[in-house]
């Protein structure tokens, strides 16, 4: 069925038909319309076995999730910004508990200054936390990425964490491809928890570790987490052979100078890259990091241009440290190009205008691009 | 064998006493929540757990909304009747880092049987004073010095709290009365929605007094009126444990070492006959004598 | 070693720990004076005191290799049962 919904209802129809047990969010721009449609849905009767829950906070509905995930729960929350960086002391730990919560964040900058707008800080900030990171370009691949979130936080034991673009995606209204029931339950099993909390076998969640073990479980989620590439690209072909091949971990075209990005931007880019007859390359899984796919990838090009929307204060663009490490003892130039923070639009003149200076040789190795002139002052 | 031998908790320390006898009066029918603080670092280290019944650890503020997921997972996967939702938490996470979250629970009146060991401080990490802590008690935080007489804050009252949320069963018990914390684990139970026990738990190692001493201090505290053991049934107060000849406070306080500065320092006095008007408060507003 | 997933740990693995090795003073009970009352049972934070029923004699024990010997349960015994001695390490 295709419809002309909103980014927000793209989501909401997605996990619904994902059938969670437990849904708890706190609203949160521009999020909000996520929970309100799923509130929407609950409230008509649409959502069976599930308890929605408002929380009070965004640490108390990814609390509620720790305990209704242990207990054998299939769960959802959505989030951004503050609000994931609030939730970000129990997302962590349930990472190291292993509990394969849904989360979709609709990237939002970081205070301060306080912006509602977007850019990827948030979830960048995450890079470490043990949480699956998947970003997605539009309203039709995050629908779509929903049932394969909780495939792979299923089968991985990871929460499971989809990246979209606030406002750009979250307020869009597209066309979508809607899924039906019987396509999402012939590829998502009912959730079979390896373990969880009951009388029957009482186990101890959450233990402590001493120096003795700390190590070797932080070694297994290591390993895990890399052993999770192998288990996310069999579902992204799984959904492929059944619904529409969305390639890889990466999406790549080859060219001797490759764009380089990740979520909303990656339309932008792959309209220049065309135009400019250019390579480009889409980073869709962030963490596990595909770290032999794009050495790979990039390893003989002339030029790598990062297209970066989140800092790393004191270093430079964030995914640029990731592709540059992957590419290390390689030949290409890679140039990081800051922009869109806060909101700042990317439109096509801006990326065409980085490559310029890329391929006229007056590219720096990183810059923030579309800064307007100012004055710096103390009040 | 609900909670076990081999836990490494302090000599004398009264928080076993209070979860043993909670899990017996129920049967080990409980999912326990349990944040961070002493029961979890001497219960949960990984392959020396000391429960026999499902345990889950998570953060040190997040107890009551873990507790509110299990239930609700309990719930809509059809497993209601599996067992009680058993939160045991110290007086730190419960009226300080999680006051929120506990907050949010009531508020919600989740199925979940909320217990309170409260120890008056951050005992785990070595005396730091919580909110629960009593006016005049030297901390590490709060120490005793020449001008300053200990902490100078009185307690939070985390009944009033839990009342003022409309929770359905609200009560106070002591390690110095197994019985009487067994009775109201197996009453509160009978009740849907959410239950909040608020359990005295004098702690030896912080409090400086001899292990031996644990229930002895925490009858003390009764006799004295300054830990008043309380119950209401739907905000009505159903019953409280009367004393026979109620004690002067300094009873109480000079068998410990965290209020022996009281009894030298130029404010000491002071402070005590604080403590006794707290003391006769307590006793006027429930009726204790 | 055996590392779990999400360090999920097995239930009642702190049988393992003998902490009678911390004590220094123990309890020794007079069964002539137990009266079986379960008070001891009840305080004992060590988990470690069992109540026997011997034809129509009932009694505390003590099981020594867990006692830290706080001398909880000689205070609350309401019968003078229970003796605090020192512990002798063979």
């Amino acid at each position: 069925m295709r419809k002309v919904v909103r980014g927000f209802y793209a989501v909401a129809y997605s996990v619904k038909l994902c059938k969670p047990n437990v849904i708890c969010a706190y609203p949160i721009t521009p999020q909000t319309e996520i929970s309100e449609n799923l509130a929407e849905m609950y409230a008509n009767g649409e959502l069976e076995n599930c308890k929605y829950i408002t929380a009070e906070s965004e640490f108390e509905a990814a609390s509620i999730l720790v305990g209704a995930s242990a207990t054998g729960a299939r769960t959802f929350t959505a989030t951004c910004s503050q609000g994931l960086i609030l939730m970000s002391e129990v997302l962590i730990n349930a990472a190291g508990m292993r509990l394969p919560i849904v989360i979709v964040n609709t990237n939002r900058a970081l205070s301060a200054p306080l912006s509602i707008w977007n850019d990827l800080q948030d979830s960048m900030l995450l890079r470490d936390s043990g949480i699956i990171q998947i970003y997605v370009e539009d309203n039709q691949e995050v629908h779509e990425m929903i049932p394969q979130a909780y495939k792979i936080a299923e089968s991985t034991m990871f929460p499971t964490m989809i990246c979209m673009d606030g406002f750009k995606l979250t307020h869009a209204y597209e066309p979508i491809d809607l899924l039906d029931q019987e396509t999402v339950d012939g590829f998502l099993p009912p959730y079979e928890p390896p373990i969880k909390l009951s009388i029957d076998e009482p186990l101890t969640f959450g233990a402590y570790a001493p120096p003795h073990c700390y190590m070797e479980f932080r070694y297994k989620m290591h390993k895990d987490m890399l052993n999770a590439k192998n288990k996310i690209e069999d579902v992204f072909k799984e959904w492929g052979e059944i619904r529409r091949d969305w390639g890889g971990l990466i999406e790549f075209k080859e060219g001797k100078t490759v764009l380089v990005s990740l979520g909303s931007l990656v339309g932008t880019m792959k309209e220049v890259a065309k135009e400019m007859g250019l390579g480009y390359l889409k980073v869709r899984t962030y963490r596990p990091f595909p770290y032999d796919e794009i050495r790979e990838a990039l390893k003989d090009c002339d030029n790598v241009v990062v297209f970066d929307r989140a800092v790393s204060f004191g270093y430079e663009g964030v995914l640029t440290i990731d592709i540059r490490n992957a590419l290390y003892g390689e030949s290409p130039n890679v140039y990081s190009f800051i922009v869109g923070l806060g909101g700042r639009d990317v439109p096509k003149e801006v990326m065409e205008d980085c490559v310029s200076k890329v391929l006229s040789g007056r590219a720096e190795r990183y810059r923030f691009e579309g800064l307007k002139d100012f004055e710096e002052v103390t009040y | 064998m609900f909670f076990g031998k081999g836990h490494s908790a302090c000599y004398g320390c009264p928080l076993p006493i209070a979860v043993r006898n909670v899990l017996e009066a129920l049967d080990g029918r409980c999912f326990v929540v349990n944040p961070t603080g002493c029961l979890e670092v001497t219960s949960s280290q990984y392959g020396r757990s000391a429960w026999g019944v499902p345990y889950i650890h998570s953060t040190f503020e997040n107890a009551p909304s873990v507790a509110s997921g299990i239930s609700y997972a309990l719930e809509v996967l059809g497993r209601e009747n599996e067992g009680y939702v058993v939160v045991f938490a110290g007086d730190g996470a419960t009226a300080d880092i999680g006051v929120g979250y506990l907050s949010s629970m009531l508020h919600r009146n989740d199925n979940v049987l909320y217990i309170c060991l409260d120890n008056e401080a951050y005992q785990n990490t070595g005396n730091q004073q919580s909110s629960q802590t009593f006016l005049g008690a030297s901390t590490t935080t709060t120490p005793a010095g020449r001008v300053i007489p200990g902490k100078t804050l009185r307690r939070k009252d985390m009944i009033a709290f839990a009342l003022a949320h409309g929770t359905p069963y609200v009560a106070t018990s002591s390690i110095a009365f197994p019985r009487d914390l067994r009775r109201k684990a197996k009453r509160a139970v009978e009740f849907v929605g959410s239950k909040y026990i608020h359990v005295h738990c004098p702690c030896p190692t912080g409090w400086h007094f001899d292990p031996s001493k644990t229930v002895e201090v925490a009858r003390l505290a009764y006799e004295t009126a300054l830990f008043p053991i309380v119950e209401f049934e739907y905000g009505r107060l159903v019953r409280v444990k009367k004393i026979k000849r109620r004690k002067p406070v300094e009873e109480y306080l000079k068998v410990q070492g965290r209020f022996r500065h009281l009894f030298k320092h130029p404010e000491g006095g002071r402070i005590i006959s604080e403590l006794q008007r707290i003391a006769n408060e307590n006793a006027m507003r429930f009726g204790l004598d | 070693m055996r590392i779990s997933l999400g360090a999920v740990s097995r239930p009642l693995e702190s049988l393992n720990d003998k902490t009678g090795t911390w004590a220094v003073m123990v309890p020794r009970i007079d069964r002539e004076r137990c009266i079986g009352c379960g008070e001891c049972y009840m305080f004992c934070p060590d988990c470690c005191i069992e109540m026997v029923q011997e034809d129509r004699k009932r009694y505390a024990v003590v099981d020594y290799d867990y006692c830290k010997g706080c001398g909880i349960c000689s205070e609350v015994c309401p019968a003078n049962a229970i003796e605090m001695v020192e512990k002798v390490i063979e």
